[in-house]
């Protein structure tokens, strides 16, 4: 069986494109920040790279649940800034509120990822509908509740947005932790299988006996309370919460755009975390350099918009008209498994 | 019991059926597809399902597996009455059903796909080692090897994904498996293979239902066969009573009617429009065909010979690559559907509401879409002339602006006519141009053809129905495995297409 394998020609997945295209973005940075006399590598400068991975990386680990699922979640930004201005109103300054606070931001994304997940699964609207509409309803909570930013995030708090380990900062930890989490969900429960199988193909799915429901309910639910996540830690970046902070951000694009640069199909069914995390990271390397060639805004927006169509294009052509071909000349015939009694497959 | 005399098994294996089904009856709004079938499957037999398309063979299985519920009848496993309002419920009482549409993820696993809604747990989590141990033993099992648990099933060939796909159903510890067409995508020496995991599941005393056009397979394999024609039970009989010849003349068994008109009278065939030789791609090869002004050439076949595919090759959609192709006298390269329409080809899609028409658009924008993005100039003229050939066409719409989707089928097949009539094409590829419309349409539409004929137009028809094929064409072309395999002149009998599209012609000629 492995011999076969090995004669197959090896295909780069679309996870390996992914981090081929970041080394490659990492050397042009290097190179491009080295000709404007500075050090790429510098720990500073690593650890500005990692900060700027934490929070679209949050929202984008939940955002690919969803598009795995067949769905999409728009009201991500909106989540974000009420987990902000909820923590930090509960907080009020006192860190005996932390936990308190944090349970409250936390469950009320829930509570709205639940609500999104039940309106997608059991009412058949478009996951982009049911967002939307959600996103629309908790902006105009927001922009009638709250002038302007409100509460106070503690000391303690801020420290998880100001902490670094090595040049690692914490954010980034607690993100990675919450990536693992979900791969190892995606790869090992039942509901993580259900959730590709359901975002696959519904009919398929369900004629295997699969219910179709809870893996879209959970993958809702999860989407929001990491967009919840995200806030809380702009919260205590910025220790105060601001109910403009989640859209400034354009965290709803942003993190789709991520999740299609790592290389999962934006229909569902097929893609990773880790090729959303490497998606995550070419931008924060992008924005990075840019930010240290000092490129006006215009461009830089111009060369995100750049690097993601060409990043769909090329897989667009991968995954052109896969119809088995009958009489293919330019290609060996295709591997066809013999019978045991034929003899050992060496 | 008293009823199904005639299905006695044959006399080496006295066993008790494990599957019987009694005076199964289904009904699709009020019209009879299947009427009072009655049938045994054995412990380690292959019970085979023959039948024209159209004969009921499908919506047996499906009423076997649970996706649609008889209207009459019974079916028993093991002597115990079943109702089952949903595939699963098959699957769990021992019948699993391999659809003829695949029924797999593509981007899955083999092993993902296998266990999907069952998959095997430690504790909280996946086993996906034991899930691929698993997947091994059972492809062992089935003699297969080289197939590794962890690709993709995109990755897989067609054969391979048609083991998949058994290979799930046999993991259900399934005592009956009913396969509808398995080979239908298969070449040759593939079908061995398949032949091989039939063997190996019979040993195991799995009871298999068999349906196959490939009248070879059902003698190399099948024990028992029973012969469906218009929903109704035409015989079940033991293989070794029947042969080829004996099992084409049950299924066809029928008077030719009137119901197709002849050819206008004056119409004449004229010079070759298109022709090609030795063309080929990566679905068909090796094709030389002529068409000719006033003339109406059926291309039958099986499902998967790759008629539709020729049809779509030589209008653009999966370009021809190899050959040569000669539109009116001057030859030619076609690389996409819009240079076809330019040069005067139309093509009338086998699956119209996928690919022929736009299902939310009126009536009107569907009959002018072809028009306004192929020859923008000519729109307004369309525009003033479509009332009156949706009118001739007899489309029965409240309005010109009702929404193409409230249609029924042969109304919408009537608009896919006009669209392509707008643009006065010189060929005319229709692939299955009367598939699931009613009779009246379907006359219309023969009639249409016969008129289009006459003014000169060349009409190349891809049907799967044998009757329309022999009484519409003026000539017969036969595809087997993505190649022609034979002319047929007008007068040739359903036998005579039949043998060719499974090659039992050959098969004959060597017993002879």
């Amino acid at each position: 069986m492995n011999a076969l394998a090995r004669l197959r020609p090896t295909h780069l997945t679309s996870t390996g494109i992914v981090y081929l295209v970041l080394v490659l973005v990492l050397v042009l940075g290097a190179v491009i920040t080295a000709a404007a006399g500075r050090n790429f590598f510098s720990t500073g400068n690593i650890s500005a790279i990692l900060t700027g991975t934490s929070i679209l990386g949050f929202i984008a680990i939940g955002q690919t649940l969803v598009i795995l699922a067949g769905s999409l979640d728009l009201s991500v930004p909106y989540v974000a800034s009420l987990a902000s201005l909820l923590g930090g109103v509960t907080m009020a300054g006192q860190t005996c509120n932390i936990p308190l606070a944090v349970i409250t931001a936390l469950g009320v994304a829930a509570l709205i990822g639940l609500v999104s997940g039940l309106v997608v699964a059991y009412l058949h609207v478009h996951g982009f509908i049911a967002t939307l509409g959600m996103g629309l309803i908790l902006s105009g909570y927001l922009g009638t509740n709250f002038k302007g930013s409100a509460g106070s995030a503690p000391r303690d708090f801020r420290l998880i947005g100001a902490l670094n380990i090595g040049p690692v900062p914490l954010s980034t930890i607690i993100m990675l932790v919450c990536a693992v989490l979900v791969i190892l969900l995606l790869r090992r429960t039942r509901v993580g299988h259900h959730l590709y199988a359901v975002g696959g193909s519904k009919d398929v799915a369900r004629l295997s006996g699969v219910r179709t429901q809870p893996p879209i309910v959970l993958a809702h639910v999860l989407c929001s309370v990491l967009a919840g996540m995200a806030g809380l830690l702009l919260l205590a970046r910025l220790s105060v919460g601001s109910p403009t902070i989640g859209t400034q951000g354009g965290y709803d694009l942003m993190s789709i755009a991520a999740v299609v640069l790592g290389g999962t199909v934006l229909a569902g069914g097929k893609g990773n975390i880790l090729g959303t995390l490497g998606g995550v990271a070419i931008f924060a390397v992008m924005d990075n350099v840019m930010g240290v060639m000092q490129l006006n805004a215009f461009l830089q927006d111009v060369v995100r918009g750049l690097v993601i169509v060409l990043a769909v294009a090329v897989y667009a052509r991968r995954n052109a008209d896969l119809r088995p071909a009958r009489f293919d000349r330019s290609r060996a015939p295709r591997h066809t498994p013999a019978p045991t009694t034929a003899g050992s497959a060496a | 019991m008293t009823s199904n005399d005639a299905v006695a098994p044959t006399a080496s294996t006295p066993t008790q059926p494990v599957l019987r089904a009694t005076g199964l009856t289904k009904r699709f709004f009020g019209n009879p597809v299947l009427e009072d079938v009655t049938l045994e499957l054995h412990p380690g037999q292959v019970h085979g399902l023959v039948g024209e398309n159209g004969a009921g063979k499908s919506t047996l299985m499906k009423v076997l597996a649970g996706v649609h519920q008889p209207d009459e009848g019974t079916v028993e496993i093991d002597g115990q009455a079943q109702q089952f309002s949903h595939p699963i419920q098959a699957q769990q009482a021992g019948l699993s059903t391999v659809f003829q549409e695949f029924n797999l993820l593509p981007d899955r696993t083999v092993a993902e796909n296998i266990y999907l809604g069952r998959e095997p747990r430690r504790g909280p989590l996946v086993d996906t080692a034991a899930m691929r141990r698993d997947t091994s033993e059972l492809l062992d099992g089935l003699g297969v090897t080289g197939l590794d648990p962890d690709r993709t099933v995109r990755s897989l060939s067609v054969a391979e994904q048609q083991i998949v796909e058994i290979a799930k159903a046999v993991s259900y510890d399934s005592r009956i498996i009913s396969m509808d067409e398995p080979t239908a995508a298969l070449a040759d020496h593939e079908v061995e293979l398949l032949y091989a995991i039939i063997r190996r599941l019979l040993d195991r005393d799995v009871a298999i239902l068999y349906v196959s056009h490939r009248l070879k397979e059902i003698f190399d394999l099948c024990d028992t066969i029973t012969v469906l024609k218009d929903g109704q039970q035409v015989t079940t009989q033991p293989a070794s009573e029947l042969d080829e010849g004996a099992l084409v003349r049950l299924m066809v068994g029928r008077e030719m009617s009137a119901f197709f008109p002849q050819p206008t009278p004056g119409t004449e065939v004229g010079e070759p429009l298109l022709t090609l030789s030795g063309s080929g791609n990566g679905y068909v090869d090796g094709v030389d065909l002529t068409l000719r002004a006033g003339e109406i050439v059926g291309l039958a076949g099986l499902q998967g010979s790759g008629r539709t595919e020729l049809v779509e090759s030589i209008f653009g959609v999966t370009p021809l690559t190899r050959g040569t192709l000669t539109l009116d006298g001057e030859t030619t390269m076609i690389s996409s559907p819009r240079q076809a329409i330019r040069r005067g080809l139309a093509l009338i899609t086998e699956d119209r509401k996928a690919k022929g028409l736009a299902l939310g658009q009126s009536v009107l924008d569907n009959a002018l879409g072809v028009v306004r993005s192929v020859f923008p100039g000519r729109t307004g003229e369309a525009r003033t002339s479509m009332p009156g050939v949706l009118s001739s066409l007899e489309v029965a719409a409240r309005s010109l602006d009702q929404e193409v989707q409230f249609l029924s089928g042969g109304n919408q097949q009537k608009v896919v006519l006009a669209r392509w009539l707008s643009v006065d094409p010189r060929v005319m590829l229709m692939d299955e141009p009367t598939r699931g419309i009613d009779v009246g349409a379907k006359h219309a539409i023969y009639e249409l053809m016969r008129g289009l004929a006459a003014d000169g137009v060349g009409i190349l028809m891809v049907s799967s129905e044998l009757p329309e094929v022999i009484g519409m064409s003026d000539r017969i072309l036969v595809m087997r495995d993505g190649r022609l395999a034979g002319d047929l002149p007008r007068g040739a009998t359903e036998e005579d297409v039949l043998a060719l599209a499974t090659g039992a012609d050959e098969h004959e000629e060597v017993v002879a």
